[in-house]
């Protein structure tokens, strides 16, 4: 067994995505490579140093995984490297102290599928990311990369539209819209040239999926849209990217370049007679791109402004001329339909909604990162199961779906199943699957106040009601959350909610009004409580916040006088402590850091 | 208008040009590259890229107010950049953007006077599980509270005491 072991191409695989890199997982592998290099008399078979995409653990980051031994180490500091090398490297032996903690079972788990994290998930869009090196093109053809395009490539485009079709894939940029139906009514256009898009402008505030497909995978996104490409006679394609993300821009670049050394994109593709150039445009940061028509503004040149959509893309798109626009994570999926077929994708999820969703789980949860799961898992599989529970010891309050487009679900409805109608149900909705979880420390006016001013900086200003009624709403909002509310405000801002979500022209402005809505329908008494006792219980609303320590839970550690950064609170060692009401700026760091629950709101 | 539009053509912006075919939809590229290189877009880049594209110079103003990734004003040596995507806000980003105000006397959006530091906001770095994150100039850092930021500005040479 060990002799197998020690024979077979051993790998060390460090995520590089852009939050390890943050806790300077680059500085790892290269002292991973110097070290190795300089010992490299004394082992036999030299460990692969790969850099990987993004393993969407990355509250846990930098991570180092070992293969074949099944080893993953989380939060490596480069100190911790000349033990990684003298005990995992030459000897095969683990280090307790760098394996994931499980709380649940209280002990140190070796391997990823042993760990709650990752052994729930279904990954297909991500199923590459964190095994392979992006920028190694053999890595992806090692895991059976471009072989659906060879497959697609002998198969006729109708069989191929078809198929998509039938596997009940839906957009997964927001919509939900039917892919195999888009491609289709595009197809039936017989108008040329035609093109092929990618949105990566992942806009929505808190998702990451997007960029970690785009740094981690970016091979998967290429041949989906390939084989679209060959499906609806398309020449060319672009892949839109979010400006902010450079590593993204950078690897989809270089990917690009490999794709055309290896005779999968350009001209006569693998000897089919079917040709496809891809270019890469960088996003010019604009919330507003993620609509599809201002997104094919934004390619040509213009200001992306949207148009109304009595035309669709499908039929005049860029240039005036059929163009097929998908999200990240949906081009990501087709090389898996296509290689694996529609039955067996359809197999997965609920009745309508099929496959698996990448969701972002972010906030005030324990296990932040990035999670794939079969659609219709339920909000508590995702928060408490993967997601670990809360963070500290407080309660879980709201949920927060689909960016700043969708809603926020309170904790009654935490066994709800996630699908794209189950969210809209309740008036949230899927979006890129952003999902921020909240706890008693957040206040719901001040999160519905986050999104209306996000929204009010990003409406282009083309149409009045999204331009003003958005203003008037935040203005609104403004006035409750600094103690000016009066009464008759909640009904106000539902009225001039349901005008914006009636008369907007495009999917922003129509969309902007939920997080109000769905914060009033389900947490009005804290709107309540703001406008009519002026008090927010979560203490984030400066004016409407006053803090005290209650004696009776205070230990005196001096925990919070010491990390006070007004000087605020005063008393002894030992003694209950208590907060100078006059100094306080209010930030809220004590109520954070006690471990007594010590400290409270007025 | 005249004047400046028939005054010696500026070559400081052609190595940038000459990468691109004189065709309108590589104009947000352009001036991108331009951005990138001069921190910001200087008055005479938007005469000398219209005269290039052969596009109205109202088009490009347009644009360059449009999109985040563009900034008409002067930015500083040091770009901090705070972020204020959702995970980042209910994390607390509100108080850390206030204490950058304070430690350095500017509003998002300003430079300071001796053209050190420029602060931003921007909505979400993707980077949610360092929340609440900072970035300045390339380099991020995580879990950022308000003890941490004058720390963290005065490796910069911030001068971090505010006065009082």
């Amino acid at each position: 067994m060990m002799e197998n072991k020690q024979n077979a191409v051993r790998k060390i695989l460090v995520c590089c995505g852009t939050g390890c890199l943050a806790n300077h997982s680059m500085d790892i592998v290269k002292n991973l490579k110097t070290k190795i290099a300089e010992s490299g008399l004394e082992i036999s078979v030299e460990p692969l140093v790969k850099a990987t995409g993004c393993n969407g653990f990355c509250e846990k980051g930098p991570i180092v995984k070992f293969v074949p031994d099944d080893i993953s180490y989380y939060k490596v500091k480069v100190s911790d490297i000349d033990e990684i090398i003298a005990q995992t490297v030459i000897k095969h032996e683990v280090i307790e102290r760098l394996l994931y903690y499980d709380v649940v079972v209280g002990k140190r788990v070796k391997s990823q599928m042993e760990n709650p994290f990752y052994s729930k998930q279904m990954k297909i869009a991500l199923r590459n990311i964190g095994e392979i090196d992006p920028l190694e093109v053999n890595d992806y053809l090692e895991r059976n990369g471009y072989l659906a395009l060879r497959k697609a490539l002998l198969m006729s485009p109708e069989a191929i539209l078809t198929e998509v079709e039938k596997s009940g894939l839906r957009g997964r940029g927001g919509a939900g819209f039917p892919t195999g139906r888009k491609w289709k009514q595009c197809d039936s256009y017989d108008s040329f040239p035609k093109y092929v898009i990618c949105n990566g402008d992942e806009g929505d505030p808190g998702a990451f999926m997007d960029r970690s497909i785009l740094e981690g995978d970016p091979h998967s996104i290429i041949e989906g849209m390939l084989i679209c490409g060959y499906a609806i006679k398309a020449s060319q394609g672009f892949i839109y990217i979010r400006n902010e993300y450079s590593l993204a821009v950078r690897t989809m670049l270089e990917a690009i370049i490999h794709a055309e050394e290896k005779g999968f994109l350009g001209n006569n593709i693998l000897g089919s007679g079917f040709s496809l150039t891809l270019q890469v445009v960088r996003g010019g940061g604009a919330f507003v791109c993620g609509e599809s028509t201002a997104l094919i503004a934004s390619i040509e040149g213009r200001v992306g402004e949207p148009r109304a959509k009595y035309i669709r893309s499908v039929e005049k798109g860029l240039w005036g001329q059929p163009t097929v626009l998908n999200n990240v994570e949906t081009w990501a999926n087709i090389p898996e339909i296509l290689a694996k077929g529609a039955d067996w994708f359809n197999s997965i999820g609920t009745e309508k909604s099929k496959g698996t969703k990448v969701f972002s789980l972010v906030g005030k949860v324990k296990n932040t990162g990035l999670v794939e799961v079969p659609m219709g898992a339920t909000l508590r599989d995702l928060i408490f199961d993967i997601g670990g529970g809360i963070l500290g010891k407080k309660k879980f309050k709201a949920v927060q779906t689909g960016g700043p487009s969708g809603g926020c679900i309170p904790s009654e409805l935490l066994d709800l199943q996630v699908d794209f109608d189950s969210l809209e149900a309740v008036d949230s909705m899927m979006g890129s699957g952003g999902m921020i979880v909240m706890d008693e420390r957040t206040c719901m006016v001040d999160t519905a106040r986050y999104y209306l001013n996000f929204l009010a900086e990003e409406s282009c200003g083309k149409c009045v009601p999204c331009r003003e009624g958005i203003k008037r709403m935040l203005e609104i909002l403004n006035d409750i959350c600094n103690g000016n509310g009066r009464e008759g405000d909640i009904e106000l801002l539902l009225s001039i909610g349901s005008m914006v979500n009636e008369a907007a022209l495009c999917g922003l402005g129509k969309s902007a009004p939920n997080p109000v809505i769905s914060t009033i329908k389900y947490f009005r008494e804290e709107y309540e409580e703001h406008i009519r006792s002026k008090r927010c219980s979560a203490g984030v609303c400066k004016d409407l916040t006053d803090f005290f320590i209650n004696p009776e839970d205070c230990v005196g550690c001096g925990v919070c006088k010491k990390n006070c950064v007004a000087d605020a609170i005063i008393g002894n060692p030992k003694e209950a402590h208590t907060i100078e009401i006059a100094k306080c700026i209010k930030c809220g760091n004590c109520i954070d850091i006690c471990k007594f629950n010590a400290v409270k709101v007025l | 208008m005249a004047n400046i539009l028939e005054a010696d053509p500026d070559t400081s912006f052609d190595e940038i040009l000459v990468k691109y075919p004189r065709e309108q939809r590589f104009t947000l590229a352009i001036m991108q590259d331009i951005q990138n290189k001069h921190n910001y877009l200087p008055k005479e880049s938007l005469t000398v890229v219209a005269k290039y594209l052969e596009v109205p110079i109202s088009r490009l103003f347009s644009m360059a107010t449009f999109y985040k990734a563009l900034s008409l004003k002067k930015k500083g040596q040091n770009i901090i950049k705070v972020c204020d995507g959702t995970a980042c806000h209910i994390r607390s980003s509100a108080t850390l953007i206030g204490e950058v105000e304070k430690a350095l006397g500017i509003k998002p959006g300003d430079i300071t006077e001796d053209e050190k530091f420029s602060l931003e906001t921007v909505s979400c770095l993707g980077s949610c599980a360092l929340a609440p994150v900072m970035v300045i100039n390339e380099t991020y850092y995580g879990s950022v509270n308000a003890m941490k930021v004058r720390e963290i500005l005065s490796t910069y040479g911030g001068n971090t005491d505010d006065g009082e």
